[in-house]
C-alpha cells in the first residue's frame, strides 16, 4: 500500500495540502484506476494486439449483465468469452470473423452496433423519419401563418390572429 | 376535420406507440437473447460423465433419439426452483433427459443431485463452459430440445414450470414422434 505522505505531512506543519499536490494525487488515482482494465491477464503478442483486443471487446455485449461490455464485465461467461476471443486473435482472425462466430452463437444481441436487416431499418431511419414529419409540420404551420398574416393585418396590427389559429 | 385536431391526433398517435411498446414488453423479455439457432444442427461435443470423468458421451452417442438437454449447475437459484418439476414430470416428457451441469465443480453438483435427486437420464459436466458458448448459453436453467437428426427444434430460457411442459414441451415432443413415425 502506498501512503500519502506528503499531503499529511504538509497538514501537520499546519498548511492545507496545496493545489498542485491535490492535482497530483488525483491524476495517480486515475492512472491507478486505468489498470484495473485488465480483468483477466492476458499475453499479448503487443501493444497494438491488446488495443485491438480491448477496443473490439468493448463492441461486444456481455450476455449476462447486458449493460456491460465484454471488456468490463466481470461475468464468469464475460471471462470466458473474453478468452476465445483472444485465443481467436491469437489464431489470425479477424475482428469480422470473431464478430461473426458470437453472432452464429448469440445473434446480433451481441453486438452493441446491430447492422442494418429487416429487423433495425426502424432503429436506424425511424429517427430520420420523425424528424422529416417534424419539418413537414412546422412548414405546413409556416406556410398558413404566412398566408393568415396579411389579412389579420388589414384587420388589426398585432399578429395575434395568427397565433389563434392553433 | 378541423385544423384543431391535428395536435390533438398527434398526441393520439404518440400515445398509441408507447402502448403498443408498454404491450410489447409485457409479453417479451426484453434481456431474453434469441437463438439463432434454432433449426440448425446442435453443435458436435463430447464431454465427461459427472460421475466417472473418464468416460465421454458426445452428440454422436445421443444422435438417432430425440433428447431434451437440460442446463443446469449447482450455483443456480433458479435451477433449485426448477429441479422438483423435473423430479416430478421429468418422466411424463417420454424421451431422453441429458443434464448439462454448467461450470460448476464436480463435487458440488454430485452433492446438489444427491441431496435433490437425479431427474437425468445422462449428466454430463461443462467445467470450462466451452460447448455451452457452441451451444449459445448464457446461464442457467436453460433447455434445448434436439431432434433424433440432432437439430435444436426449440429453446427455452429461465425454469421450467408444468405450464411450459404443457403448453411448450408435450406438443413439441408429439410433433416429433408423429414425424418419426411418417
Amino acid at each position: 500500500m502506498i501512503r500519502l505522505r506528503l499531503p499529511m505531512n504538509a497538514s501537520r506543519a499546519g498548511r492545507r495540502p496545496s493545489l498542485p499536490v491535490l492535482v497530483l494525487v488525483t491524476i495517480l488515482c486515475f492512472i491507478v484506476a486505468s489498470f484495473a482494465f485488465a480483468i483477466d491477464p492476458l499475453p499479448f503478442k503487443d501493444h497494438a494486439q491488446e488495443l485491438r483486443f480491448q477496443a473490439l471487446t468493448k463492441q461486444l455485449r456481455c450476455l449476462v449483465c447486458q449493460n456491460e461490455s465484454l471488456a468490463d464485465s466481470n461475468a464468469p461467461l464475460a471471462a470466458d468469452l473474453r478468452r476465445d476471443v483472444f485465443q481467436q486473435m491469437q489464431a489470425g482472425k479477424t475482428d469480422d470473423e470473431i464478430k461473426a462466430w458470437l453472432t452464429a452463437r448469440y445473434s446480433d444481441f451481441v453486438l452493441y452496433d446491430p447492422p442494418l436487416s429487416g429487423g433495425t431499418w426502424l432503429l436506424w431511419f425511424g429517427p430520420a423519419i420523425v424528424l422529416l414529419a417534424g419539418a413537414a409540420v412546422i412548414l405546413v404551420v409556416v406556410r398558413r401563418r404566412t398566408r393568415v398574416a396579411p389579412q389579420s393585418s388589414n384587420v388589426t396590427r398585432s399578429a395575434s390572429a395568427a397565433e389563434d389559429d392553433w | 376535420m378541423s385544423p384543431r385536431l391535428l395536435p390533438f391526433l398527434g398526441f393520439v398517435l404518440v400515445l398509441a406507440l408507447l402502448g403498443f411498446g408498454i404491450r410489447w414488453s409485457q409479453r417479451h423479455d426484453p434481456r431474453e437473447v434469441p437463438s439463432p439457432l434454432i433449426g440448425k444442427p446442435a453443435p458436435q461435443f463430447s464431454l465427461p460423465l459427472l460421475d466417472d470423468p473418464s468416460k465421454k458421451i458426445g452428440s454422436t452417442d445421443l444422435a438417432g433419439q430425440p433428447y431434451l438437454l437440460n442446463v443446469f449447475a449447482s450455483w443456480c437459484f433458479a435451477c433449485r426452483d426448477e429441479h422438483p418439476i423435473l423430479m416430478s414430470d421429468g418422466k411424463r416428457l417420454g424421451i431422453k433427459l441429458v443434464g448439462f451441469n454448467y461450470k460448476d465443480e464436480p463435487d458440488d453438483a454430485k452433492r446438489w443431485i444427491a441431496q435433490f435427486g437425479n431427474p437425468y437420464d445422462v449428466i454430463v459436466a461443462d467445467f470450462p463452459g466451452n460447448v455451452a458458448i457452441d451451444f449459445g448459453v448464457t446461464g442457467a436453467p436453460e433447455t434445448f430440445l434436439v431432434d433424433a437428426s440432432g437439430v435444436i427444434r426449440y429453446k427455452y430460457i429461465s425454469p421450467i414450470t408444468p405450464e411450459v411442459i404443457a403448453t411448450e414441451l408435450l406438443p413439441r415432443i408429439a410433433e416429433l414422434r408423429k414425424q418419426a413415425a411418417r
